[in-house]
């Protein structure tokens, strides 16, 4: 009984908190941005420029001086504009809180789970993604995670009142764990514990392979009766879906393209990508795109360059394949804010800043097949985007003064701005905006 | 000694009948005196006391004399050992023969905080009182495997607990008699790190706390002894009674013999160290010890990296373990550090020899070698006049052999146990070994006939076709079966006496058929053979030996240099992090470890010039929550662990080390982690890579001590439900209890009277009298509030505040009673009580007069601090110069380091990074990182290390795929695990 109060209470504090800022309403007028920077997002940056969009869309890119504003006026000179930066393989919205198992969505027990799709618990009202938004990340594909398969994702932008309405692209792509080479021995207390070569590795293979016959034979034959599980597959055979393959030595990633050759499979993903470099040519022969690591992250190796995981941006696009950047990891959620810094970092050890941007802007938005709208600030597009005062790839120079999902100006406040200014306040400090 | 008889009576509860005065019933009563006189041998009593053609004689079980020309009695029986050795037989030091494993009581589901015994001392891992006899059984099978491993006597010991009583010398033979299989009683107290299985009493969990407790042990011993405490403590009673025998120690790895030594020399306690193969990785320190060391010859076994995507798991580390293992003794041997070796960890003391001599091909002398089995046990034991060697008055184990024992294909004949024979192989069997050319039936085969410790085997060709057979040779005969391969059940088998070692024989055949005839085995000479063996043999095994780096791992240093040449920074925008301000075109001179001087146009003529153009210079990076660089990072096993601290479990060997150079930190606080509300003392280091961890360590440290708070403490996410304290009321309580019982303890201290010194209280009275300063684990407001509360009430003020998720909440409060806050710049969410966790909380804390760090608690952020930082900017407008403070003197002030650290300064250590861009912008990298004026990291050091690493990794897998080749046994690679310490390591959560 006490148990299941403490639990009510939890569950109770937490709803209680949990009111996010209201959603903008849509675009009611023609909005124009004037004298801005405006970084396309395509490897293109237009100084002084002008940006309007009318209706959600953007009608108007260009030279300042070769269009003329229309409805109201943003003044932007010396800032920056830039499309909303896009968060793929994320759980934003599934869970709340790491440590209260109560608040957490994102892992369905079982094995092959294609069936299992996130966007229905995505809680448009997480106080987490809110935190996005200041940071200029507007846009996510949420992403269940465990399991050889571990479902289906679907992308949201990160201002509306519930699951239905954040969806931009619904089941866009199913995610499958790789099998390893090396599984984990030991248990958790352990002090010495190592990987060790994963002597199942073949038969996961095998199991794979009989799921993918399986789908493949429910696929191409009407006699079956509905099966849930194989319907979710479909898309990967017809081309609807993109295959995510969360994936990162070199040998398993390999063997993937072995793989994809094999089902013939169009759209498929390589998820993580820790040793891509080391298969940089095949990957990029087989025309398969990658959503790297988190560039914030150790060395997997003693002897591996220390600046690996920051360099690993560039050592891939200098290749020619089509890299994007996720933020998976420990603490992804809260993290997923830091995005437009793992950008800055890779530039840091040597990736050109306009492909750093395309990192987590239209290059994602190509792997994940929503490029037709979203994801650089050319003429059609959503008029997803936001001002930064400065480089928005820079700590210092990431400061929003307005952003906008599909032409709606959001709220960039958060329940952390909120007790920044009540505490500020308490205490009479100044607060500048 | 009474009660050892005793004890012994029932120990040996067998027949008794073998005391002379005994009487028997079951026969005549035999002579057992025999006086054996072994003649014509070559007897080797250690290398530098070599004697041909030398004659021993033994009485009893002991050698009576030894010489060219003794005197022999005339009922000596006389066994003529013509061309035969004799050797002492072998002591092994470290052994748990006799003794059965422990299996752990078992569980309640809940943790044990109390002992289980009465009478005791307080902590079940510290059995000084166990006594070997209590628990030995003689073990025939060990003890028959032990001999012909050339083994005669075993010191063995009740292998169970921190402190596990003492060790008795136990001769290895089936003897009744007890007074020949107890060779010597409490020959040697031994201690480990490894806790006992007799007990599920939680602490201690960590390195740190057993040290602690060892430590504990050794004051309350004299507590006892001198102020005859009130209660009786059995345990205590026994260690104090065995401090005058010798100390043995045995440890896991280096690290741990370092450690071990430390505590022993805190008590003028020098231990003989048992160690764990890996000391080459610091000879020097392990030199510096002045232990003498028993040592284990299990080496690693190659690792299978014929798959190469596989090998690409395999780390340096890894790889350097295996190559340099074997050269461990030849180190020893040049360092003069004494050592004896211990079969313990092989897995047969059959492989004792061969992996002995493969250390004798790596450069490990035959006279330290021999010694090391024999004389140096004997002198680790104090009993070198009665085992070890062979001299009168000694006992009588020794060893008859074939050859030289480091000899390819030695026969061990006879291993004499207190003067009991123990046949291991026919010395008398004529050698028959070689090549023959066998006929019968009219027909001519090959015959090869090959010896491996004493026993045949036989070999039978014609031409391309190989026979099955079966040998038999003992007692002068030899018994053939030979099988046709192709016909199953065709059967010959011949039969022969032998009496001459190789040459001709001839003898009987009886065929398939039941009939009979005769055979020939002519013998040919084949010496040309064997000599190209041989010589083939060597040729494989010249590796050379890799040098050792400093760790011996990626990245290792390959020496660790003296004195630093000075370094001029040339032309750089210096951030000086002091009211100078930023200062454009500066010079920066770094001399003796020092910041030398400032300015403009700096000359020194020996000084390196580094051209600061473009670049900027700042004070290197201080986290002031760490938790990198340690063996171990919680004591969970009680709710205070003031007595236990970090400096104990400093592990210089972890790659994070070099890392975060790499990102420019320069100086950590290495902290206790969170899971008990009193945490363990900190570990302030400077991030010397190559250097040995108390080189790391700041001399003259500020004391420092982990407190913690909240849902870690009350054991929200982990562990059981029944350590207090569960809530947070429970913690406030904990303090105030701790601390009236330091002051108590203070009190009576200062009174004059005696009392048991406590280093929990210690700790706890140098906070009350601000002598230790606390860095507290803290996220909610409420917590912070109480805990300042608690230090007023007890006139002291918190140092430091560190997470403090919340303490924009009481940013006030924490300004007037001063406390700092060390926090993360944007963490929240990962557990329920930092929901209201904001990255303006640096900004908040700053505004409103606090001390504000920001730390990485983590190896990864721990990497690029300079953009935390920065976030201080976006997040709350603080000034770029304010917000690099924040990881530069801020942590230093926190930490009461900023006389020597955190600025630019004439006069500070010369600890400094040289970055390509300003260190807050997101584009900046470390390009040098110097420490004490000496270049820990940079870009073109690292570029050469990333060279040598390549090199070492081709030339380590070619040796080990030589080895493959050769036929030695591999194992499959393991991957090293990359897995990151922080507060809430060794507990469940993450």
């Amino acid at each position: 009984m006490m148990k299941y109060l403490f639990s009510l209470l939890i569950t109770f504090t937490i709803f209680n908190l949990c009111a996010q800022q209201t959603p903008a309403p849509e675009q009611s007028q023609p909005i124009s941005i004037v004298g801005v920077t405006a970084h396309i997002g395509n490897g293109e940056v237009v100084e002084n420029a002008i940006i309007v969009f009318e209706n959600g869309k953007i009608t108007q890119v260009s030279d300042v001086n070769k269009a003329q504003p229309k409805g109201k006026v943003i003044q932007a000179e010396g800032k920056h504009v830039y499309p909303g930066f896009i968060a793929p393989n994320s759980t934003l919205g599934l869970a709340e809180i790491d440590a209260v198992r109560a608040t957490r969505d994102e892992d369905e027990i079982g094995t092959f789970l294609p069936h299992i799709r996130s966007v229905i618990a995505y809680n448009a009202e997480s106080k987490i993604v809110e935190s996005m938004r200041p940071n200029g990340v507007l846009m996510g594909q949420i992403t269940p995670r465990g399991g050889r398969i571990s479902g289906t994702s679907s992308i949201v932008q990160f201002d509306a009142w519930n699951w239905e309405d954040a969806i931009v692209k619904a089941d866009d792509g199913i995610h499958m764990n790789w099998p390893r080479s090396f599984s984990r021995s030991g248990n958790w207390y352990d002090t010495d514990r190592r990987y060790e070569i994963n002597k199942n590795y073949t038969k996961q293979l095998d199991e794979l392979h009989t799921f993918f016959d399986k789908s493949k034979a429910y696929y191409q034959s009407d006699d079956f009766n509905r099966n849930t599980v194989y319907e979710a597959m479909k898309g990967l055979f017809n081309g609807e879906k993109t295959l995510f393959v969360h994936v990162d030595a070199e040998k398993e990633v390999l063997d993937l393209l072995a793989f994809k050759a094999e089902y013939n499979l169009e759209n498929v993903v390589i998820v993580g990508g820790a040793e891509a470099h080391r298969v940089a040519n095949e990957i990029n022969a087989a025309n398969v795109p990658v959503l790297l690591q988190r560039v914030h992250s150790t060395p997997n190796f003693e002897g591996d360059d220390y600046d690996l995981p920051y360099k690993l941006p560039k050592l891939l696009s200098d290749k020619g394949i089509l890299v994007g950047l996720e933020s998976s990891g420990q603490m992804e959620r809260m993290n997923t804010r830091n995005l437009p810094f793992y950008a800055g970092t890779a530039v840091a050890y040597g990736l050109d800043k306009k492909e750093a941007l395309k990192m987590i802007t239209l290059n994602t938005a190509k792997i994940l097949g929503i490029d037709d709208f979203a994801g650089s600030l050319e003429i059609g597009k959503d008029a997803t985007l936001f001002i930064s005062e400065g480089d928005a790839l820079d700590m210092q120079g990431n400061r929003l003064t307005h952003a906008f999902i599909q032409g709606g100006e959001i709220s960039l406040e958060s329940h952390q701005t909120e007790l920044y200014k009540r505490y500020s306040n308490k205490y009479n400090h100044k607060i500048d905006e | 000694m009474r009660n050892l008889i005793y004890l012994l009576f029932f120990l040996f509860n067998l027949s008794l009948f073998a005391q002379e005065y005994f009487p028997d019933n079951e026969g005549v009563k035999q002579q057992t005196d025999i006086t054996y006189v072994f003649t014509n041998a070559t007897i080797v009593d250690g290398y530098d006391n070599m004697m041909r053609s030398g004659q021993l004689m033994i009485k009893a079980d002991k050698i009576v004399a030894v010489g060219k020309n003794i005197s022999i009695p005339k009922d000596a029986v006389i066994i003529d050992l013509e061309g035969k050795y004799i050797y002492p037989s072998f002591v092994e030091l470290f052994s748990d023969f006799g003794i059965k494993d422990f299996k752990r009581p078992s569980s309640n589901g809940q943790p044990q905080y109390g002992p289980s015994r009465d009478g005791y001392y307080w902590n079940d891992h510290i059995r000084p009182e166990q006594n070997l006899t209590n628990y030995f059984d003689f073990d025939e099978k060990t003890a028959k495997q032990l001999r012909k491993a050339g083994y005669g006597l075993v010191n063995t010991h009740v292998d169970d607990g921190i402190i596990r009583g003492t060790s008795s010398l136990i001769a290895l033979s089936e003897s009744e008699d007890i007074t020949k299989t107890l060779v010597a009683e409490q020959t040697a107290q031994v201690f480990s790190f490894d806790r006992s299985n007799q007990t599920r009493q939680s602490y201690p969990t960590s390195i740190m706390g057993k040290m602690a407790l060892i430590r504990q042990v050794y004051n309350d011993a004299e507590w006892y002894q001198t102020e005859n405490a009130k209660n009786k403590d059995l345990s205590l009673e026994a260690f104090n009674q065995q401090q005058d025998i010798p100390q043995f120690f045995h440890t896991d790895d280096y690290l741990d013999a370092l450690r071990a030594d430390k505590v022993g020399d805190e008590f003028g306690v020098q231990y003989t160290i048992i160690g764990s193969g890996d000391e080459y990785k610091r000879i020097n320190e392990v030199k510096q010890t002045n232990a003498q060391f028993i040592l284990p010859l299990n080496f690693p076994k190659a690792y299978d990296v014929e798959n190469p995507y596989l090998t690409q798991y395999l780390s340096l580390s890894d790889m350097k373990e295996w190559h340099h293992a074997p050269y461990l003794f030849k180190r020893f041997e040049k360092y003069q550090i004494p050592f004896a070796i211990t079969a313990n960890g092989l897995k047969s003391p059959d492989k004792l020899l061969s992996h002995l001599k493969t250390a004798i091909e790596k450069g490990l002398s035959k006279e330290k070698a021999l010694a090391a089995l024999t004389q140096k046990p004997a002198e680790f034991l104090k009993l070198s006049d009665q085992v070890g060697h062979l001299k009168p008055g000694a006992y009588a184990n020794f060893l008859i052999t074939s050859k030289d024992i480091f000899e390819d294909n030695m026969t061990i004949y006879q291993n004499w146990v207190m003067g009991q024979k123990h046949e291991l192989a026919d010395m008398n069997l004529v050698d028959i070994s070689g090549e023959y050319q066998l006929s019968f039936n009219n027909q001519t085969y090959d015959l090869k006939l090959k010896q491996s410790k004493g026993k045949y085997s036989a070999e039978l060709t014609k031409d391309t076709l190989k026979f099955g057979t079966k040998l038999n040779y003992k007692d002068h005969w030899f018994y053939l079966t030979v099988t046709d391969k192709s016909s199953e059940n065709e059967f010959n088998r011949l039969a022969a006496r032998i009496d001459q070692p190789q040459s001709d024989f001839q003898g009987k055949v009886f065929l398939n058929n039941e009939v009979t005839s005769n055979f020939v085995a002519k013998y040919q000479d084949s010496k040309e053979n064997k000599k190209d063996d041989k010589s083939s043999d060597k040729k494989e095994d010249k590796d050379e030996m890799l040098p050792v780096t400093y760790p011996n791992m990626s990245y290792g240093f390959s020496e660790i240099s003296s004195e630093p040449k000075p370094i001029l920074v040339k032309n750089a925008t210096v951030i000086t992090g002091e009211s100078d301000g930023t200062l454009e075109n500066t010079d920066v001179l770094l001399k003796d470890g020092k910041i030398n001087k400032i300015g403009q146009n700096l000359k020194s003529s020996r000084a390196k010039i580094i051209d600061g153009s473009g670049k900027f210079l700042t004070a290197g990076i201080v986290d002031e929550h760490s938790h990198i660089a340690a063996t171990s990072v919680n004591e969970a096993g009680h709710n205070s662990s003031a007595e236990v601290t970090m400096e104990d479990a400093v592990n210089p060997d972890d790659i994070s080390i070099y890392r975060s150079l790499a990102g420019g930190v320069t100086s950590i606080q290495l902290l206790h982690g969170s899971a008990n509300p009193i945490g363990g003392r900190s570990a302030i280091l400077k991030l010397k890579w190559g250097q040995p961890a108390d080189e790391m360590i700041y001399d003259n440290s500020p004391k420092f001590i982990k407190f913690a708070l909240g849902e870690n403490v009350k054991q929200s996410n982990w562990g059981s439900r029944t350590r207090f304290p569960q809530t947070r009321m429970g913690v406030e309580q904990v303090f105030i209890d701790y601390f009236s019982r330091a002051k108590a303890y203070g009190e009576k201290k200062n009174s004059g009277e005696a009392y048991r010194k406590d280093a929990e209280m210690e700790a706890l009275l140098e906070i009350i009298n601000s002598e230790r300063f606390i860095s507290c684990h803290s996220y909610v407001q409420s917590e912070i509030n109480m805990l300042m509360k608690v230090a007023e009430q007890f006139d002291f003020r918190v140092n430091t505040f560190t997470h403090i998720l919340e303490g924009y909440k009481v940013a006030d409060k924490m300004a007037k009673h001063g406390a700092g806050g060390s926090t993360f710049s944007d963490w929240w969410a990962y557990k329920y009580e930092v929901n209201d966790a904001i990255p303006f909380n640096a900004a908040i804390m700053h505004n409103e007069g606090v001390t504000v760090a920001i730390n990485s608690d983590d190896g990864e952020m721990i990497r690029r601090l300079n953009q935390e930082a920065a976030k201080s900017v976006k997040y709350g407008n603080i000034s770029p110069e304010e917000a690099w403070k924040f990881v530069t003197l801020n942590p230093a002030r926190l930490l009461h380091i900023d006389d020597r650290v955190g600025s630019i300064k004439e006069g500070k250590d010369a600890d400094v990074v040289l970055w390509n861009a300003h260190p807050l912008s997101v584009y900046a990298k470390p390009e040098y990182t110097i420490i004490e004026g000496k270049i820990y990291f940079s870009l073109e050091k690292d570029k050469e290390l990333r060279q040598h690493i390549k090199k070492e990794r081709s030339q380590l897998i070619n040796m080990m795929l030589r080895a493959k080749n050769k036929g030695l046994k591999t194992q499959p690679i393991k991957k090293e695990n990359k897995e990151f310490l922080h507060c809430d390591s060794e507990i469940e959560l993450h």
